[in-house]
C-alpha cells in the first residue's frame, strides 16, 4: 500500500472538440500526489487547472493518458462506478458553496450518505459528527440563506469529509469569502490534512497557495513548476481585529 | 438510494413549491374527477335501464299472429289470428328452452266498482303470465292454475286501477268489480311497476283468467288464440335460442314451406334491451375517450413543469452528481415527483369525483352507481401518465453532465 501513491497521472490529455477546432485543455500532465499531501494548483484562467481538477474529481475522464487513483486506473470506468469514487473516496469543495437551498445545514452534509446507502440514524450521527469538525455545533437546522459565507463553506466542507474520503478536492474554497473566514477555511483544511486527508486545492491566489505543502503551477495545459515548501501555518485573527485585517477583497473574479 | 428515500425527498421537492405543484396536478384531479363522476353516472343510468326492462318481463319473447291482407291494405302484426290453442301448449311443453308460456288477450273496457268506474286494459291470461313478467301480488293473491281451468270470476287489479276505482291506499281485495257487467272478485292487487320505457303505466291494467275471459268478456274463435303469446326463456343467455326453436316449432305446426314466409312473428325484447345498454356503453366509452384526453392535457402539464423544474436544478442535479448519484439515483428522483403529482391529483381526483357523483344523485335525483375497480383503474391510469410523462424530463436531468450542471448559472 505504502508504496502505491493516492494519485498518479501518466501523461494526461484532454481534448476538446470546438467545432472544428480541437481545443486541448491538457497536454501531457504527469503527477504523483502522496497520501497526506497539501497540494495547491495555482494557474491564471484558462490554464487548465479547472481541467484537471475535474480529471482529479472523476467529474470527466481524460481524452488520453492513465489515471490511478490508489494504484486502479479509473480512466476507463462507467459513469455508475465512477460516481461510487466520488460518492467514497472523493470529496468536493466549491468556490460557490453549492449547498442546496431550502434545505437545513444537516441535510445538506447527509446528502453523501443518502447515495452511499447509510441508514438513516448513523446518517444523522455522522452528519451531526462532521458539523462539529468544522464547528458548527448548533447550527444544524440552519437553511444556507441563514448562515454567513463562511458558515456556509464549512457546511460544504463537512458534507464533503462525511463519507470520509481520501482526497478533498477544494476548488476556490476562499474565492467569495473575505480575508478573515478565508483563513478560518483555511484552517479548517490543514487541520484536515494533519488527520491524514489528502487536500488539492486549486487557486489564483498566493497567500492561499502559502498554506500547503507543495505548490503546482500550470500555464497552457502543462505543469511548469512543482515546489515543496514550508506550509504558513493559517492562524485566524481574533474576532475584534476582524475589520482590520489585510485588505484582499471577498470574491474571485 | 432506496425507494422510501427518493419517495421522500420528491415529496419535499413538491411540498417547497406547493402552489405550482397543486396547479400541476389540477389537470389530473379533473380529468378523474370527470372520469370517476361520468361512470358513476353512467352505471348508474345503466342499471336503471336494466331495472326497466327487468320490469318488463323477464327474458321475454312476445309471438304474434300473422296479419290480413285486404285489397292490397295490410292489417298488421296480430290482425289475423294464426296461433292456436294447440299451438301455445306446443311451445309450452316441446320447446327445452322455454320456461313459461301464456295468452294475452286484450280489449279495453270500463270496470265498475261500488262508487266509480275506470275505462282500462282488461287482459285474459294463464297463470304463468305473472312469472313471465315479474310481477307479484302486494295484497291478496294471484290466480292459478285451477282458476284458469274451472273459468272463475276472479280479477287481479294493477296498482293504478285499484287506486281509481277504491282510493288510493284502499284494500279491495275481496271485493266485487263489475266488468261488461259481469261481476268480478276481486283476489289481489298487484305491486307497482311504474312506467314502461316508452312511458306506458304499466299498472293502468287488470287481469283475469282467459278462460273465463273468453266466455264473459270476449268470446273468440274456438281453436285460434284471439290475441298473443308471451313467452318466457329459461334464462337471459337463452333468449336467442328460445326465439329460433319456438320459430322452427310453429313453422312445422303451421305446415310453412322452405321458402314461405313466417305467418308469425316475435319480438325478442331482451334483444331490444340489450341493444338500450349499447346505447349506454357507447356513451361511457366517448366519456371515457373525453377522460383520456383530459388526462393526456394534464400529463403534458406535468411534463412541462418537470421541465422547468430540471433547468432550474440544474445546479442541485450537478451537485447531487458530484457528491455520488447516480444517473439512475437521480432520473428516479425526478420520475418520483412526477408520480407523486399524478398518483396525488388522481387521488384528489377520485375524491372530488365521487364527491361530484354524489352531490348530483342527491340535487337532481339520478341514480349513482360507484365502482371499485373504476376507482382503482383511475389511480392506476393517473400513475401510469406520472410516469409516461415524467420519464422524458427526467431522463434529461439525467443525462446531464455534471460539470456543466455545475457551472450552470
Amino acid at each position: 500500500m505504502a508504496e502505491t501513491p493516492l494519485i498518479r497521472l501518466e501523461d494526461v490529455w484532454k481534448t476538446y472538440a470546438m467545432g472544428d477546432v480541437e481545443l486541448h485543455a491538457l497536454k501531457g500532465v504527469s503527477l504523483t500526489v502522496e497520501r497526506g499531501e497539501f497540494t495547491a494548483i495555482m494557474g491564471a484562467s484558462g490554464s487548465g487547472k479547472s481541467t484537471l481538477m475535474n480529471l482529479l474529481g472523476c467529474l470527466d475522464r481524460p481524452t488520453r493518458g492513465r489515471y490511478l487513483l490508489e494504484g486502479h486506473d479509473v480512466s476507463g470506468l462507467s459513469a455508475d462506478a465512477l460516481a461510487a469514487l466520488r460518492n467514497r473516496t472523493l470529496g468536493f469543495v466549491f468556490q460557490s458553496f453549492n449547498l442546496l437551498s431550502r434545505t437545513s445545514a444537516l441535510e445538506n452534509v447527509e446528502l453523501p450518505m443518502m447515495y452511499s446507502g447509510t441508514p438513516s440514524a448513523e446518517r444523522h450521527r455522522r452528519a451531526l459528527e462532521a458539523l462539529a469538525q468544522v464547528g458548527l455545533t448548533g447550527r444544524a437546522d440552519h437553511h444556507p440563506s441563514q448562515l454567513s459565507g463562511g458558515q456556509q463553506q464549512r457546511v460544504a466542507i463537512a458534507r464533503a469529509l462525511v463519507n470520509r474520503p481520501r482526497v478533498l478536492l477544494a476548488d476556490e474554497p476562499t474565492g467569495n469569502l473575505d480575508s478573515r473566514t478565508s483563513v478560518e477555511v483555511m484552517a479548517i483544511l490543514q487541520a484536515l490534512g494533519a488527520t491524514g486527508i489528502t487536500v488539492v486545492l486549486v487557486t489564483h491566489e498566493n497567500d492561499i497557495a502559502a498554506y500547503a505543502s507543495r505548490v503546482l503551477v500550470m500555464r497552457d495545459g502543462k505543469l511548469r513548476s512543482d515546489t515543496r515548501q514550508v506550509p504558513v501555518a493559517a492562524v485566524p485573527p481574533p474576532a475584534e481585529e476582524a475589520g482590520s485585517a489585510d485588505g484582499r477583497e471577498g470574491g474571485a473574479a | 438510494m432506496n425507494l422510501l428515500q427518493t419517495l421522500r425527498v420528491a415529496l419535499r421537492a413538491l411540498r417547497r413549491s406547493k402552489m405550482r405543484s397543486f396547479l400541476t396536478a389540477l389537470g389530473i384531479v379533473i380529468g378523474v374527477a370527470a372520469v370517476i363522476a361520468m361512470v358513476a353516472l353512467g352505471d348508474g343510468a345503466r342499471a336503471q335501464v336494466a331495472k326497466t326492462f327487468e320490469s318488463m318481463g323477464s327474458n321475454l319473447l312476445m309471438v304474434l299472429p300473422g296479419s290480413t291482407t285486404a285489397g292490397g291494405a295490410r292489417g298488421g302484426f296480430g290482425s289475423l289470428p294464426t296461433l292456436t290453442w294447440d299451438d301455445l301448449r306446443a311451445i309450452q311443453n316441446e320447446v327445452p328452452s322455454v320456461r313459461y308460456a301464456a295468452p294475452q288477450l286484450r280489449t279495453t273496457a270500463s270496470i265498475q266498482s261500488e262508487d266509480l268506474n275506470w275505462t282500462t286494459s282488461v287482459t285474459g291470461t294463464g297463470a304463468e303470465f305473472f312469472a313471465i313478467r315479474n310481477w307479484p301480488a302486494a295484497q291478496g293473491a294471484l290466480f292459478g292454475p285451477s282458476d284458469v281451468d274451472s273459468g272463475t270470476k276472479v280479477i287481479v287489479l294493477g296498482k293504478t286501477v285499484a287506486d281509481e276505482l277504491f282510493g288510493a291506499g284502499a284494500t279491495p281485495v275481496g271485493q266485487q268489480v263489475r266488468v261488461k257487467n259481469v261481476p268480478f272478485q276481486v283476489v289481489g292487487v298487484l305491486a307497482a311497476k311504474g312506467q314502461s320505457p316508452m312511458g306506458q303505466d304499466l299498472d293502468d291494467a287488470v287481469f283475469v283468467p282467459y278462460s273465463t275471459y273468453l266466455a264473459k268478456i270476449q268470446g273468440g274463435l274456438k281453436n285460434l288464440i284471439p290475441g298473443v303469446i308471451a313467452v318466457s326463456a329459461v334464462d337471459s343467455a337463452s333468449t336467442a335460442r328460445a326465439e329460433q326453436q319456438v320459430r322452427a316449432l310453429l313453422r312445422d305446426r303451421h305446415r310453412l314451406s322452405d321458402g314461405a314466409d313466417d305467418d308469425f312473428s316475435i319480438r325478442n325484447l331482451a334483444e331490444f334491451a340489450s341493444a338500450q345498454k349499447e346505447g349506454t356503453a357507447t356513451l361511457t366509452t366517448l366519456l371515457l375517450a373525453i377522460a383520456a384526453v383530459s388526462l393526456g392535457v394534464g400529463g403534458i402539464g406535468i411534463m412541462n413543469i418537470m421541465l422547468v423544474s430540471v433547468t432550474e436544478r440544474t445546479r442541485e442535479i450537478g451537485v447531487r452528481m458530484a457528491v455520488g448519484a447516480r444517473a439512475r439515483d437521480v432520473l428516479l428522483q425526478f420520475l418520483a415527483e412526477a408520480l407523486v403529482l399524478s398518483l396525488a391529483g388522481g387521488v384528489v381526483g377520485v375524491a372530488l369525483g365521487l364527491g361530484i357523483s354524489f352531490w348530483m344523485a342527491r340535487a337532481f335525483g339520478w341514480p349513482v352507481m360507484f365502482r371499485a375497480d373504476v376507482v382503482l383503474i383511475a389511480v392506476g391510469f393517473s400513475g401510469l401518465v406520472g410516469v409516461a410523462f415524467g420519464l422524458y424530463p427526467a431522463r434529461r436531468a439525467s443525462r446531464l453532465d455534471p460539470i456543466q450542471a455545475l457551472r450552470f448559472e
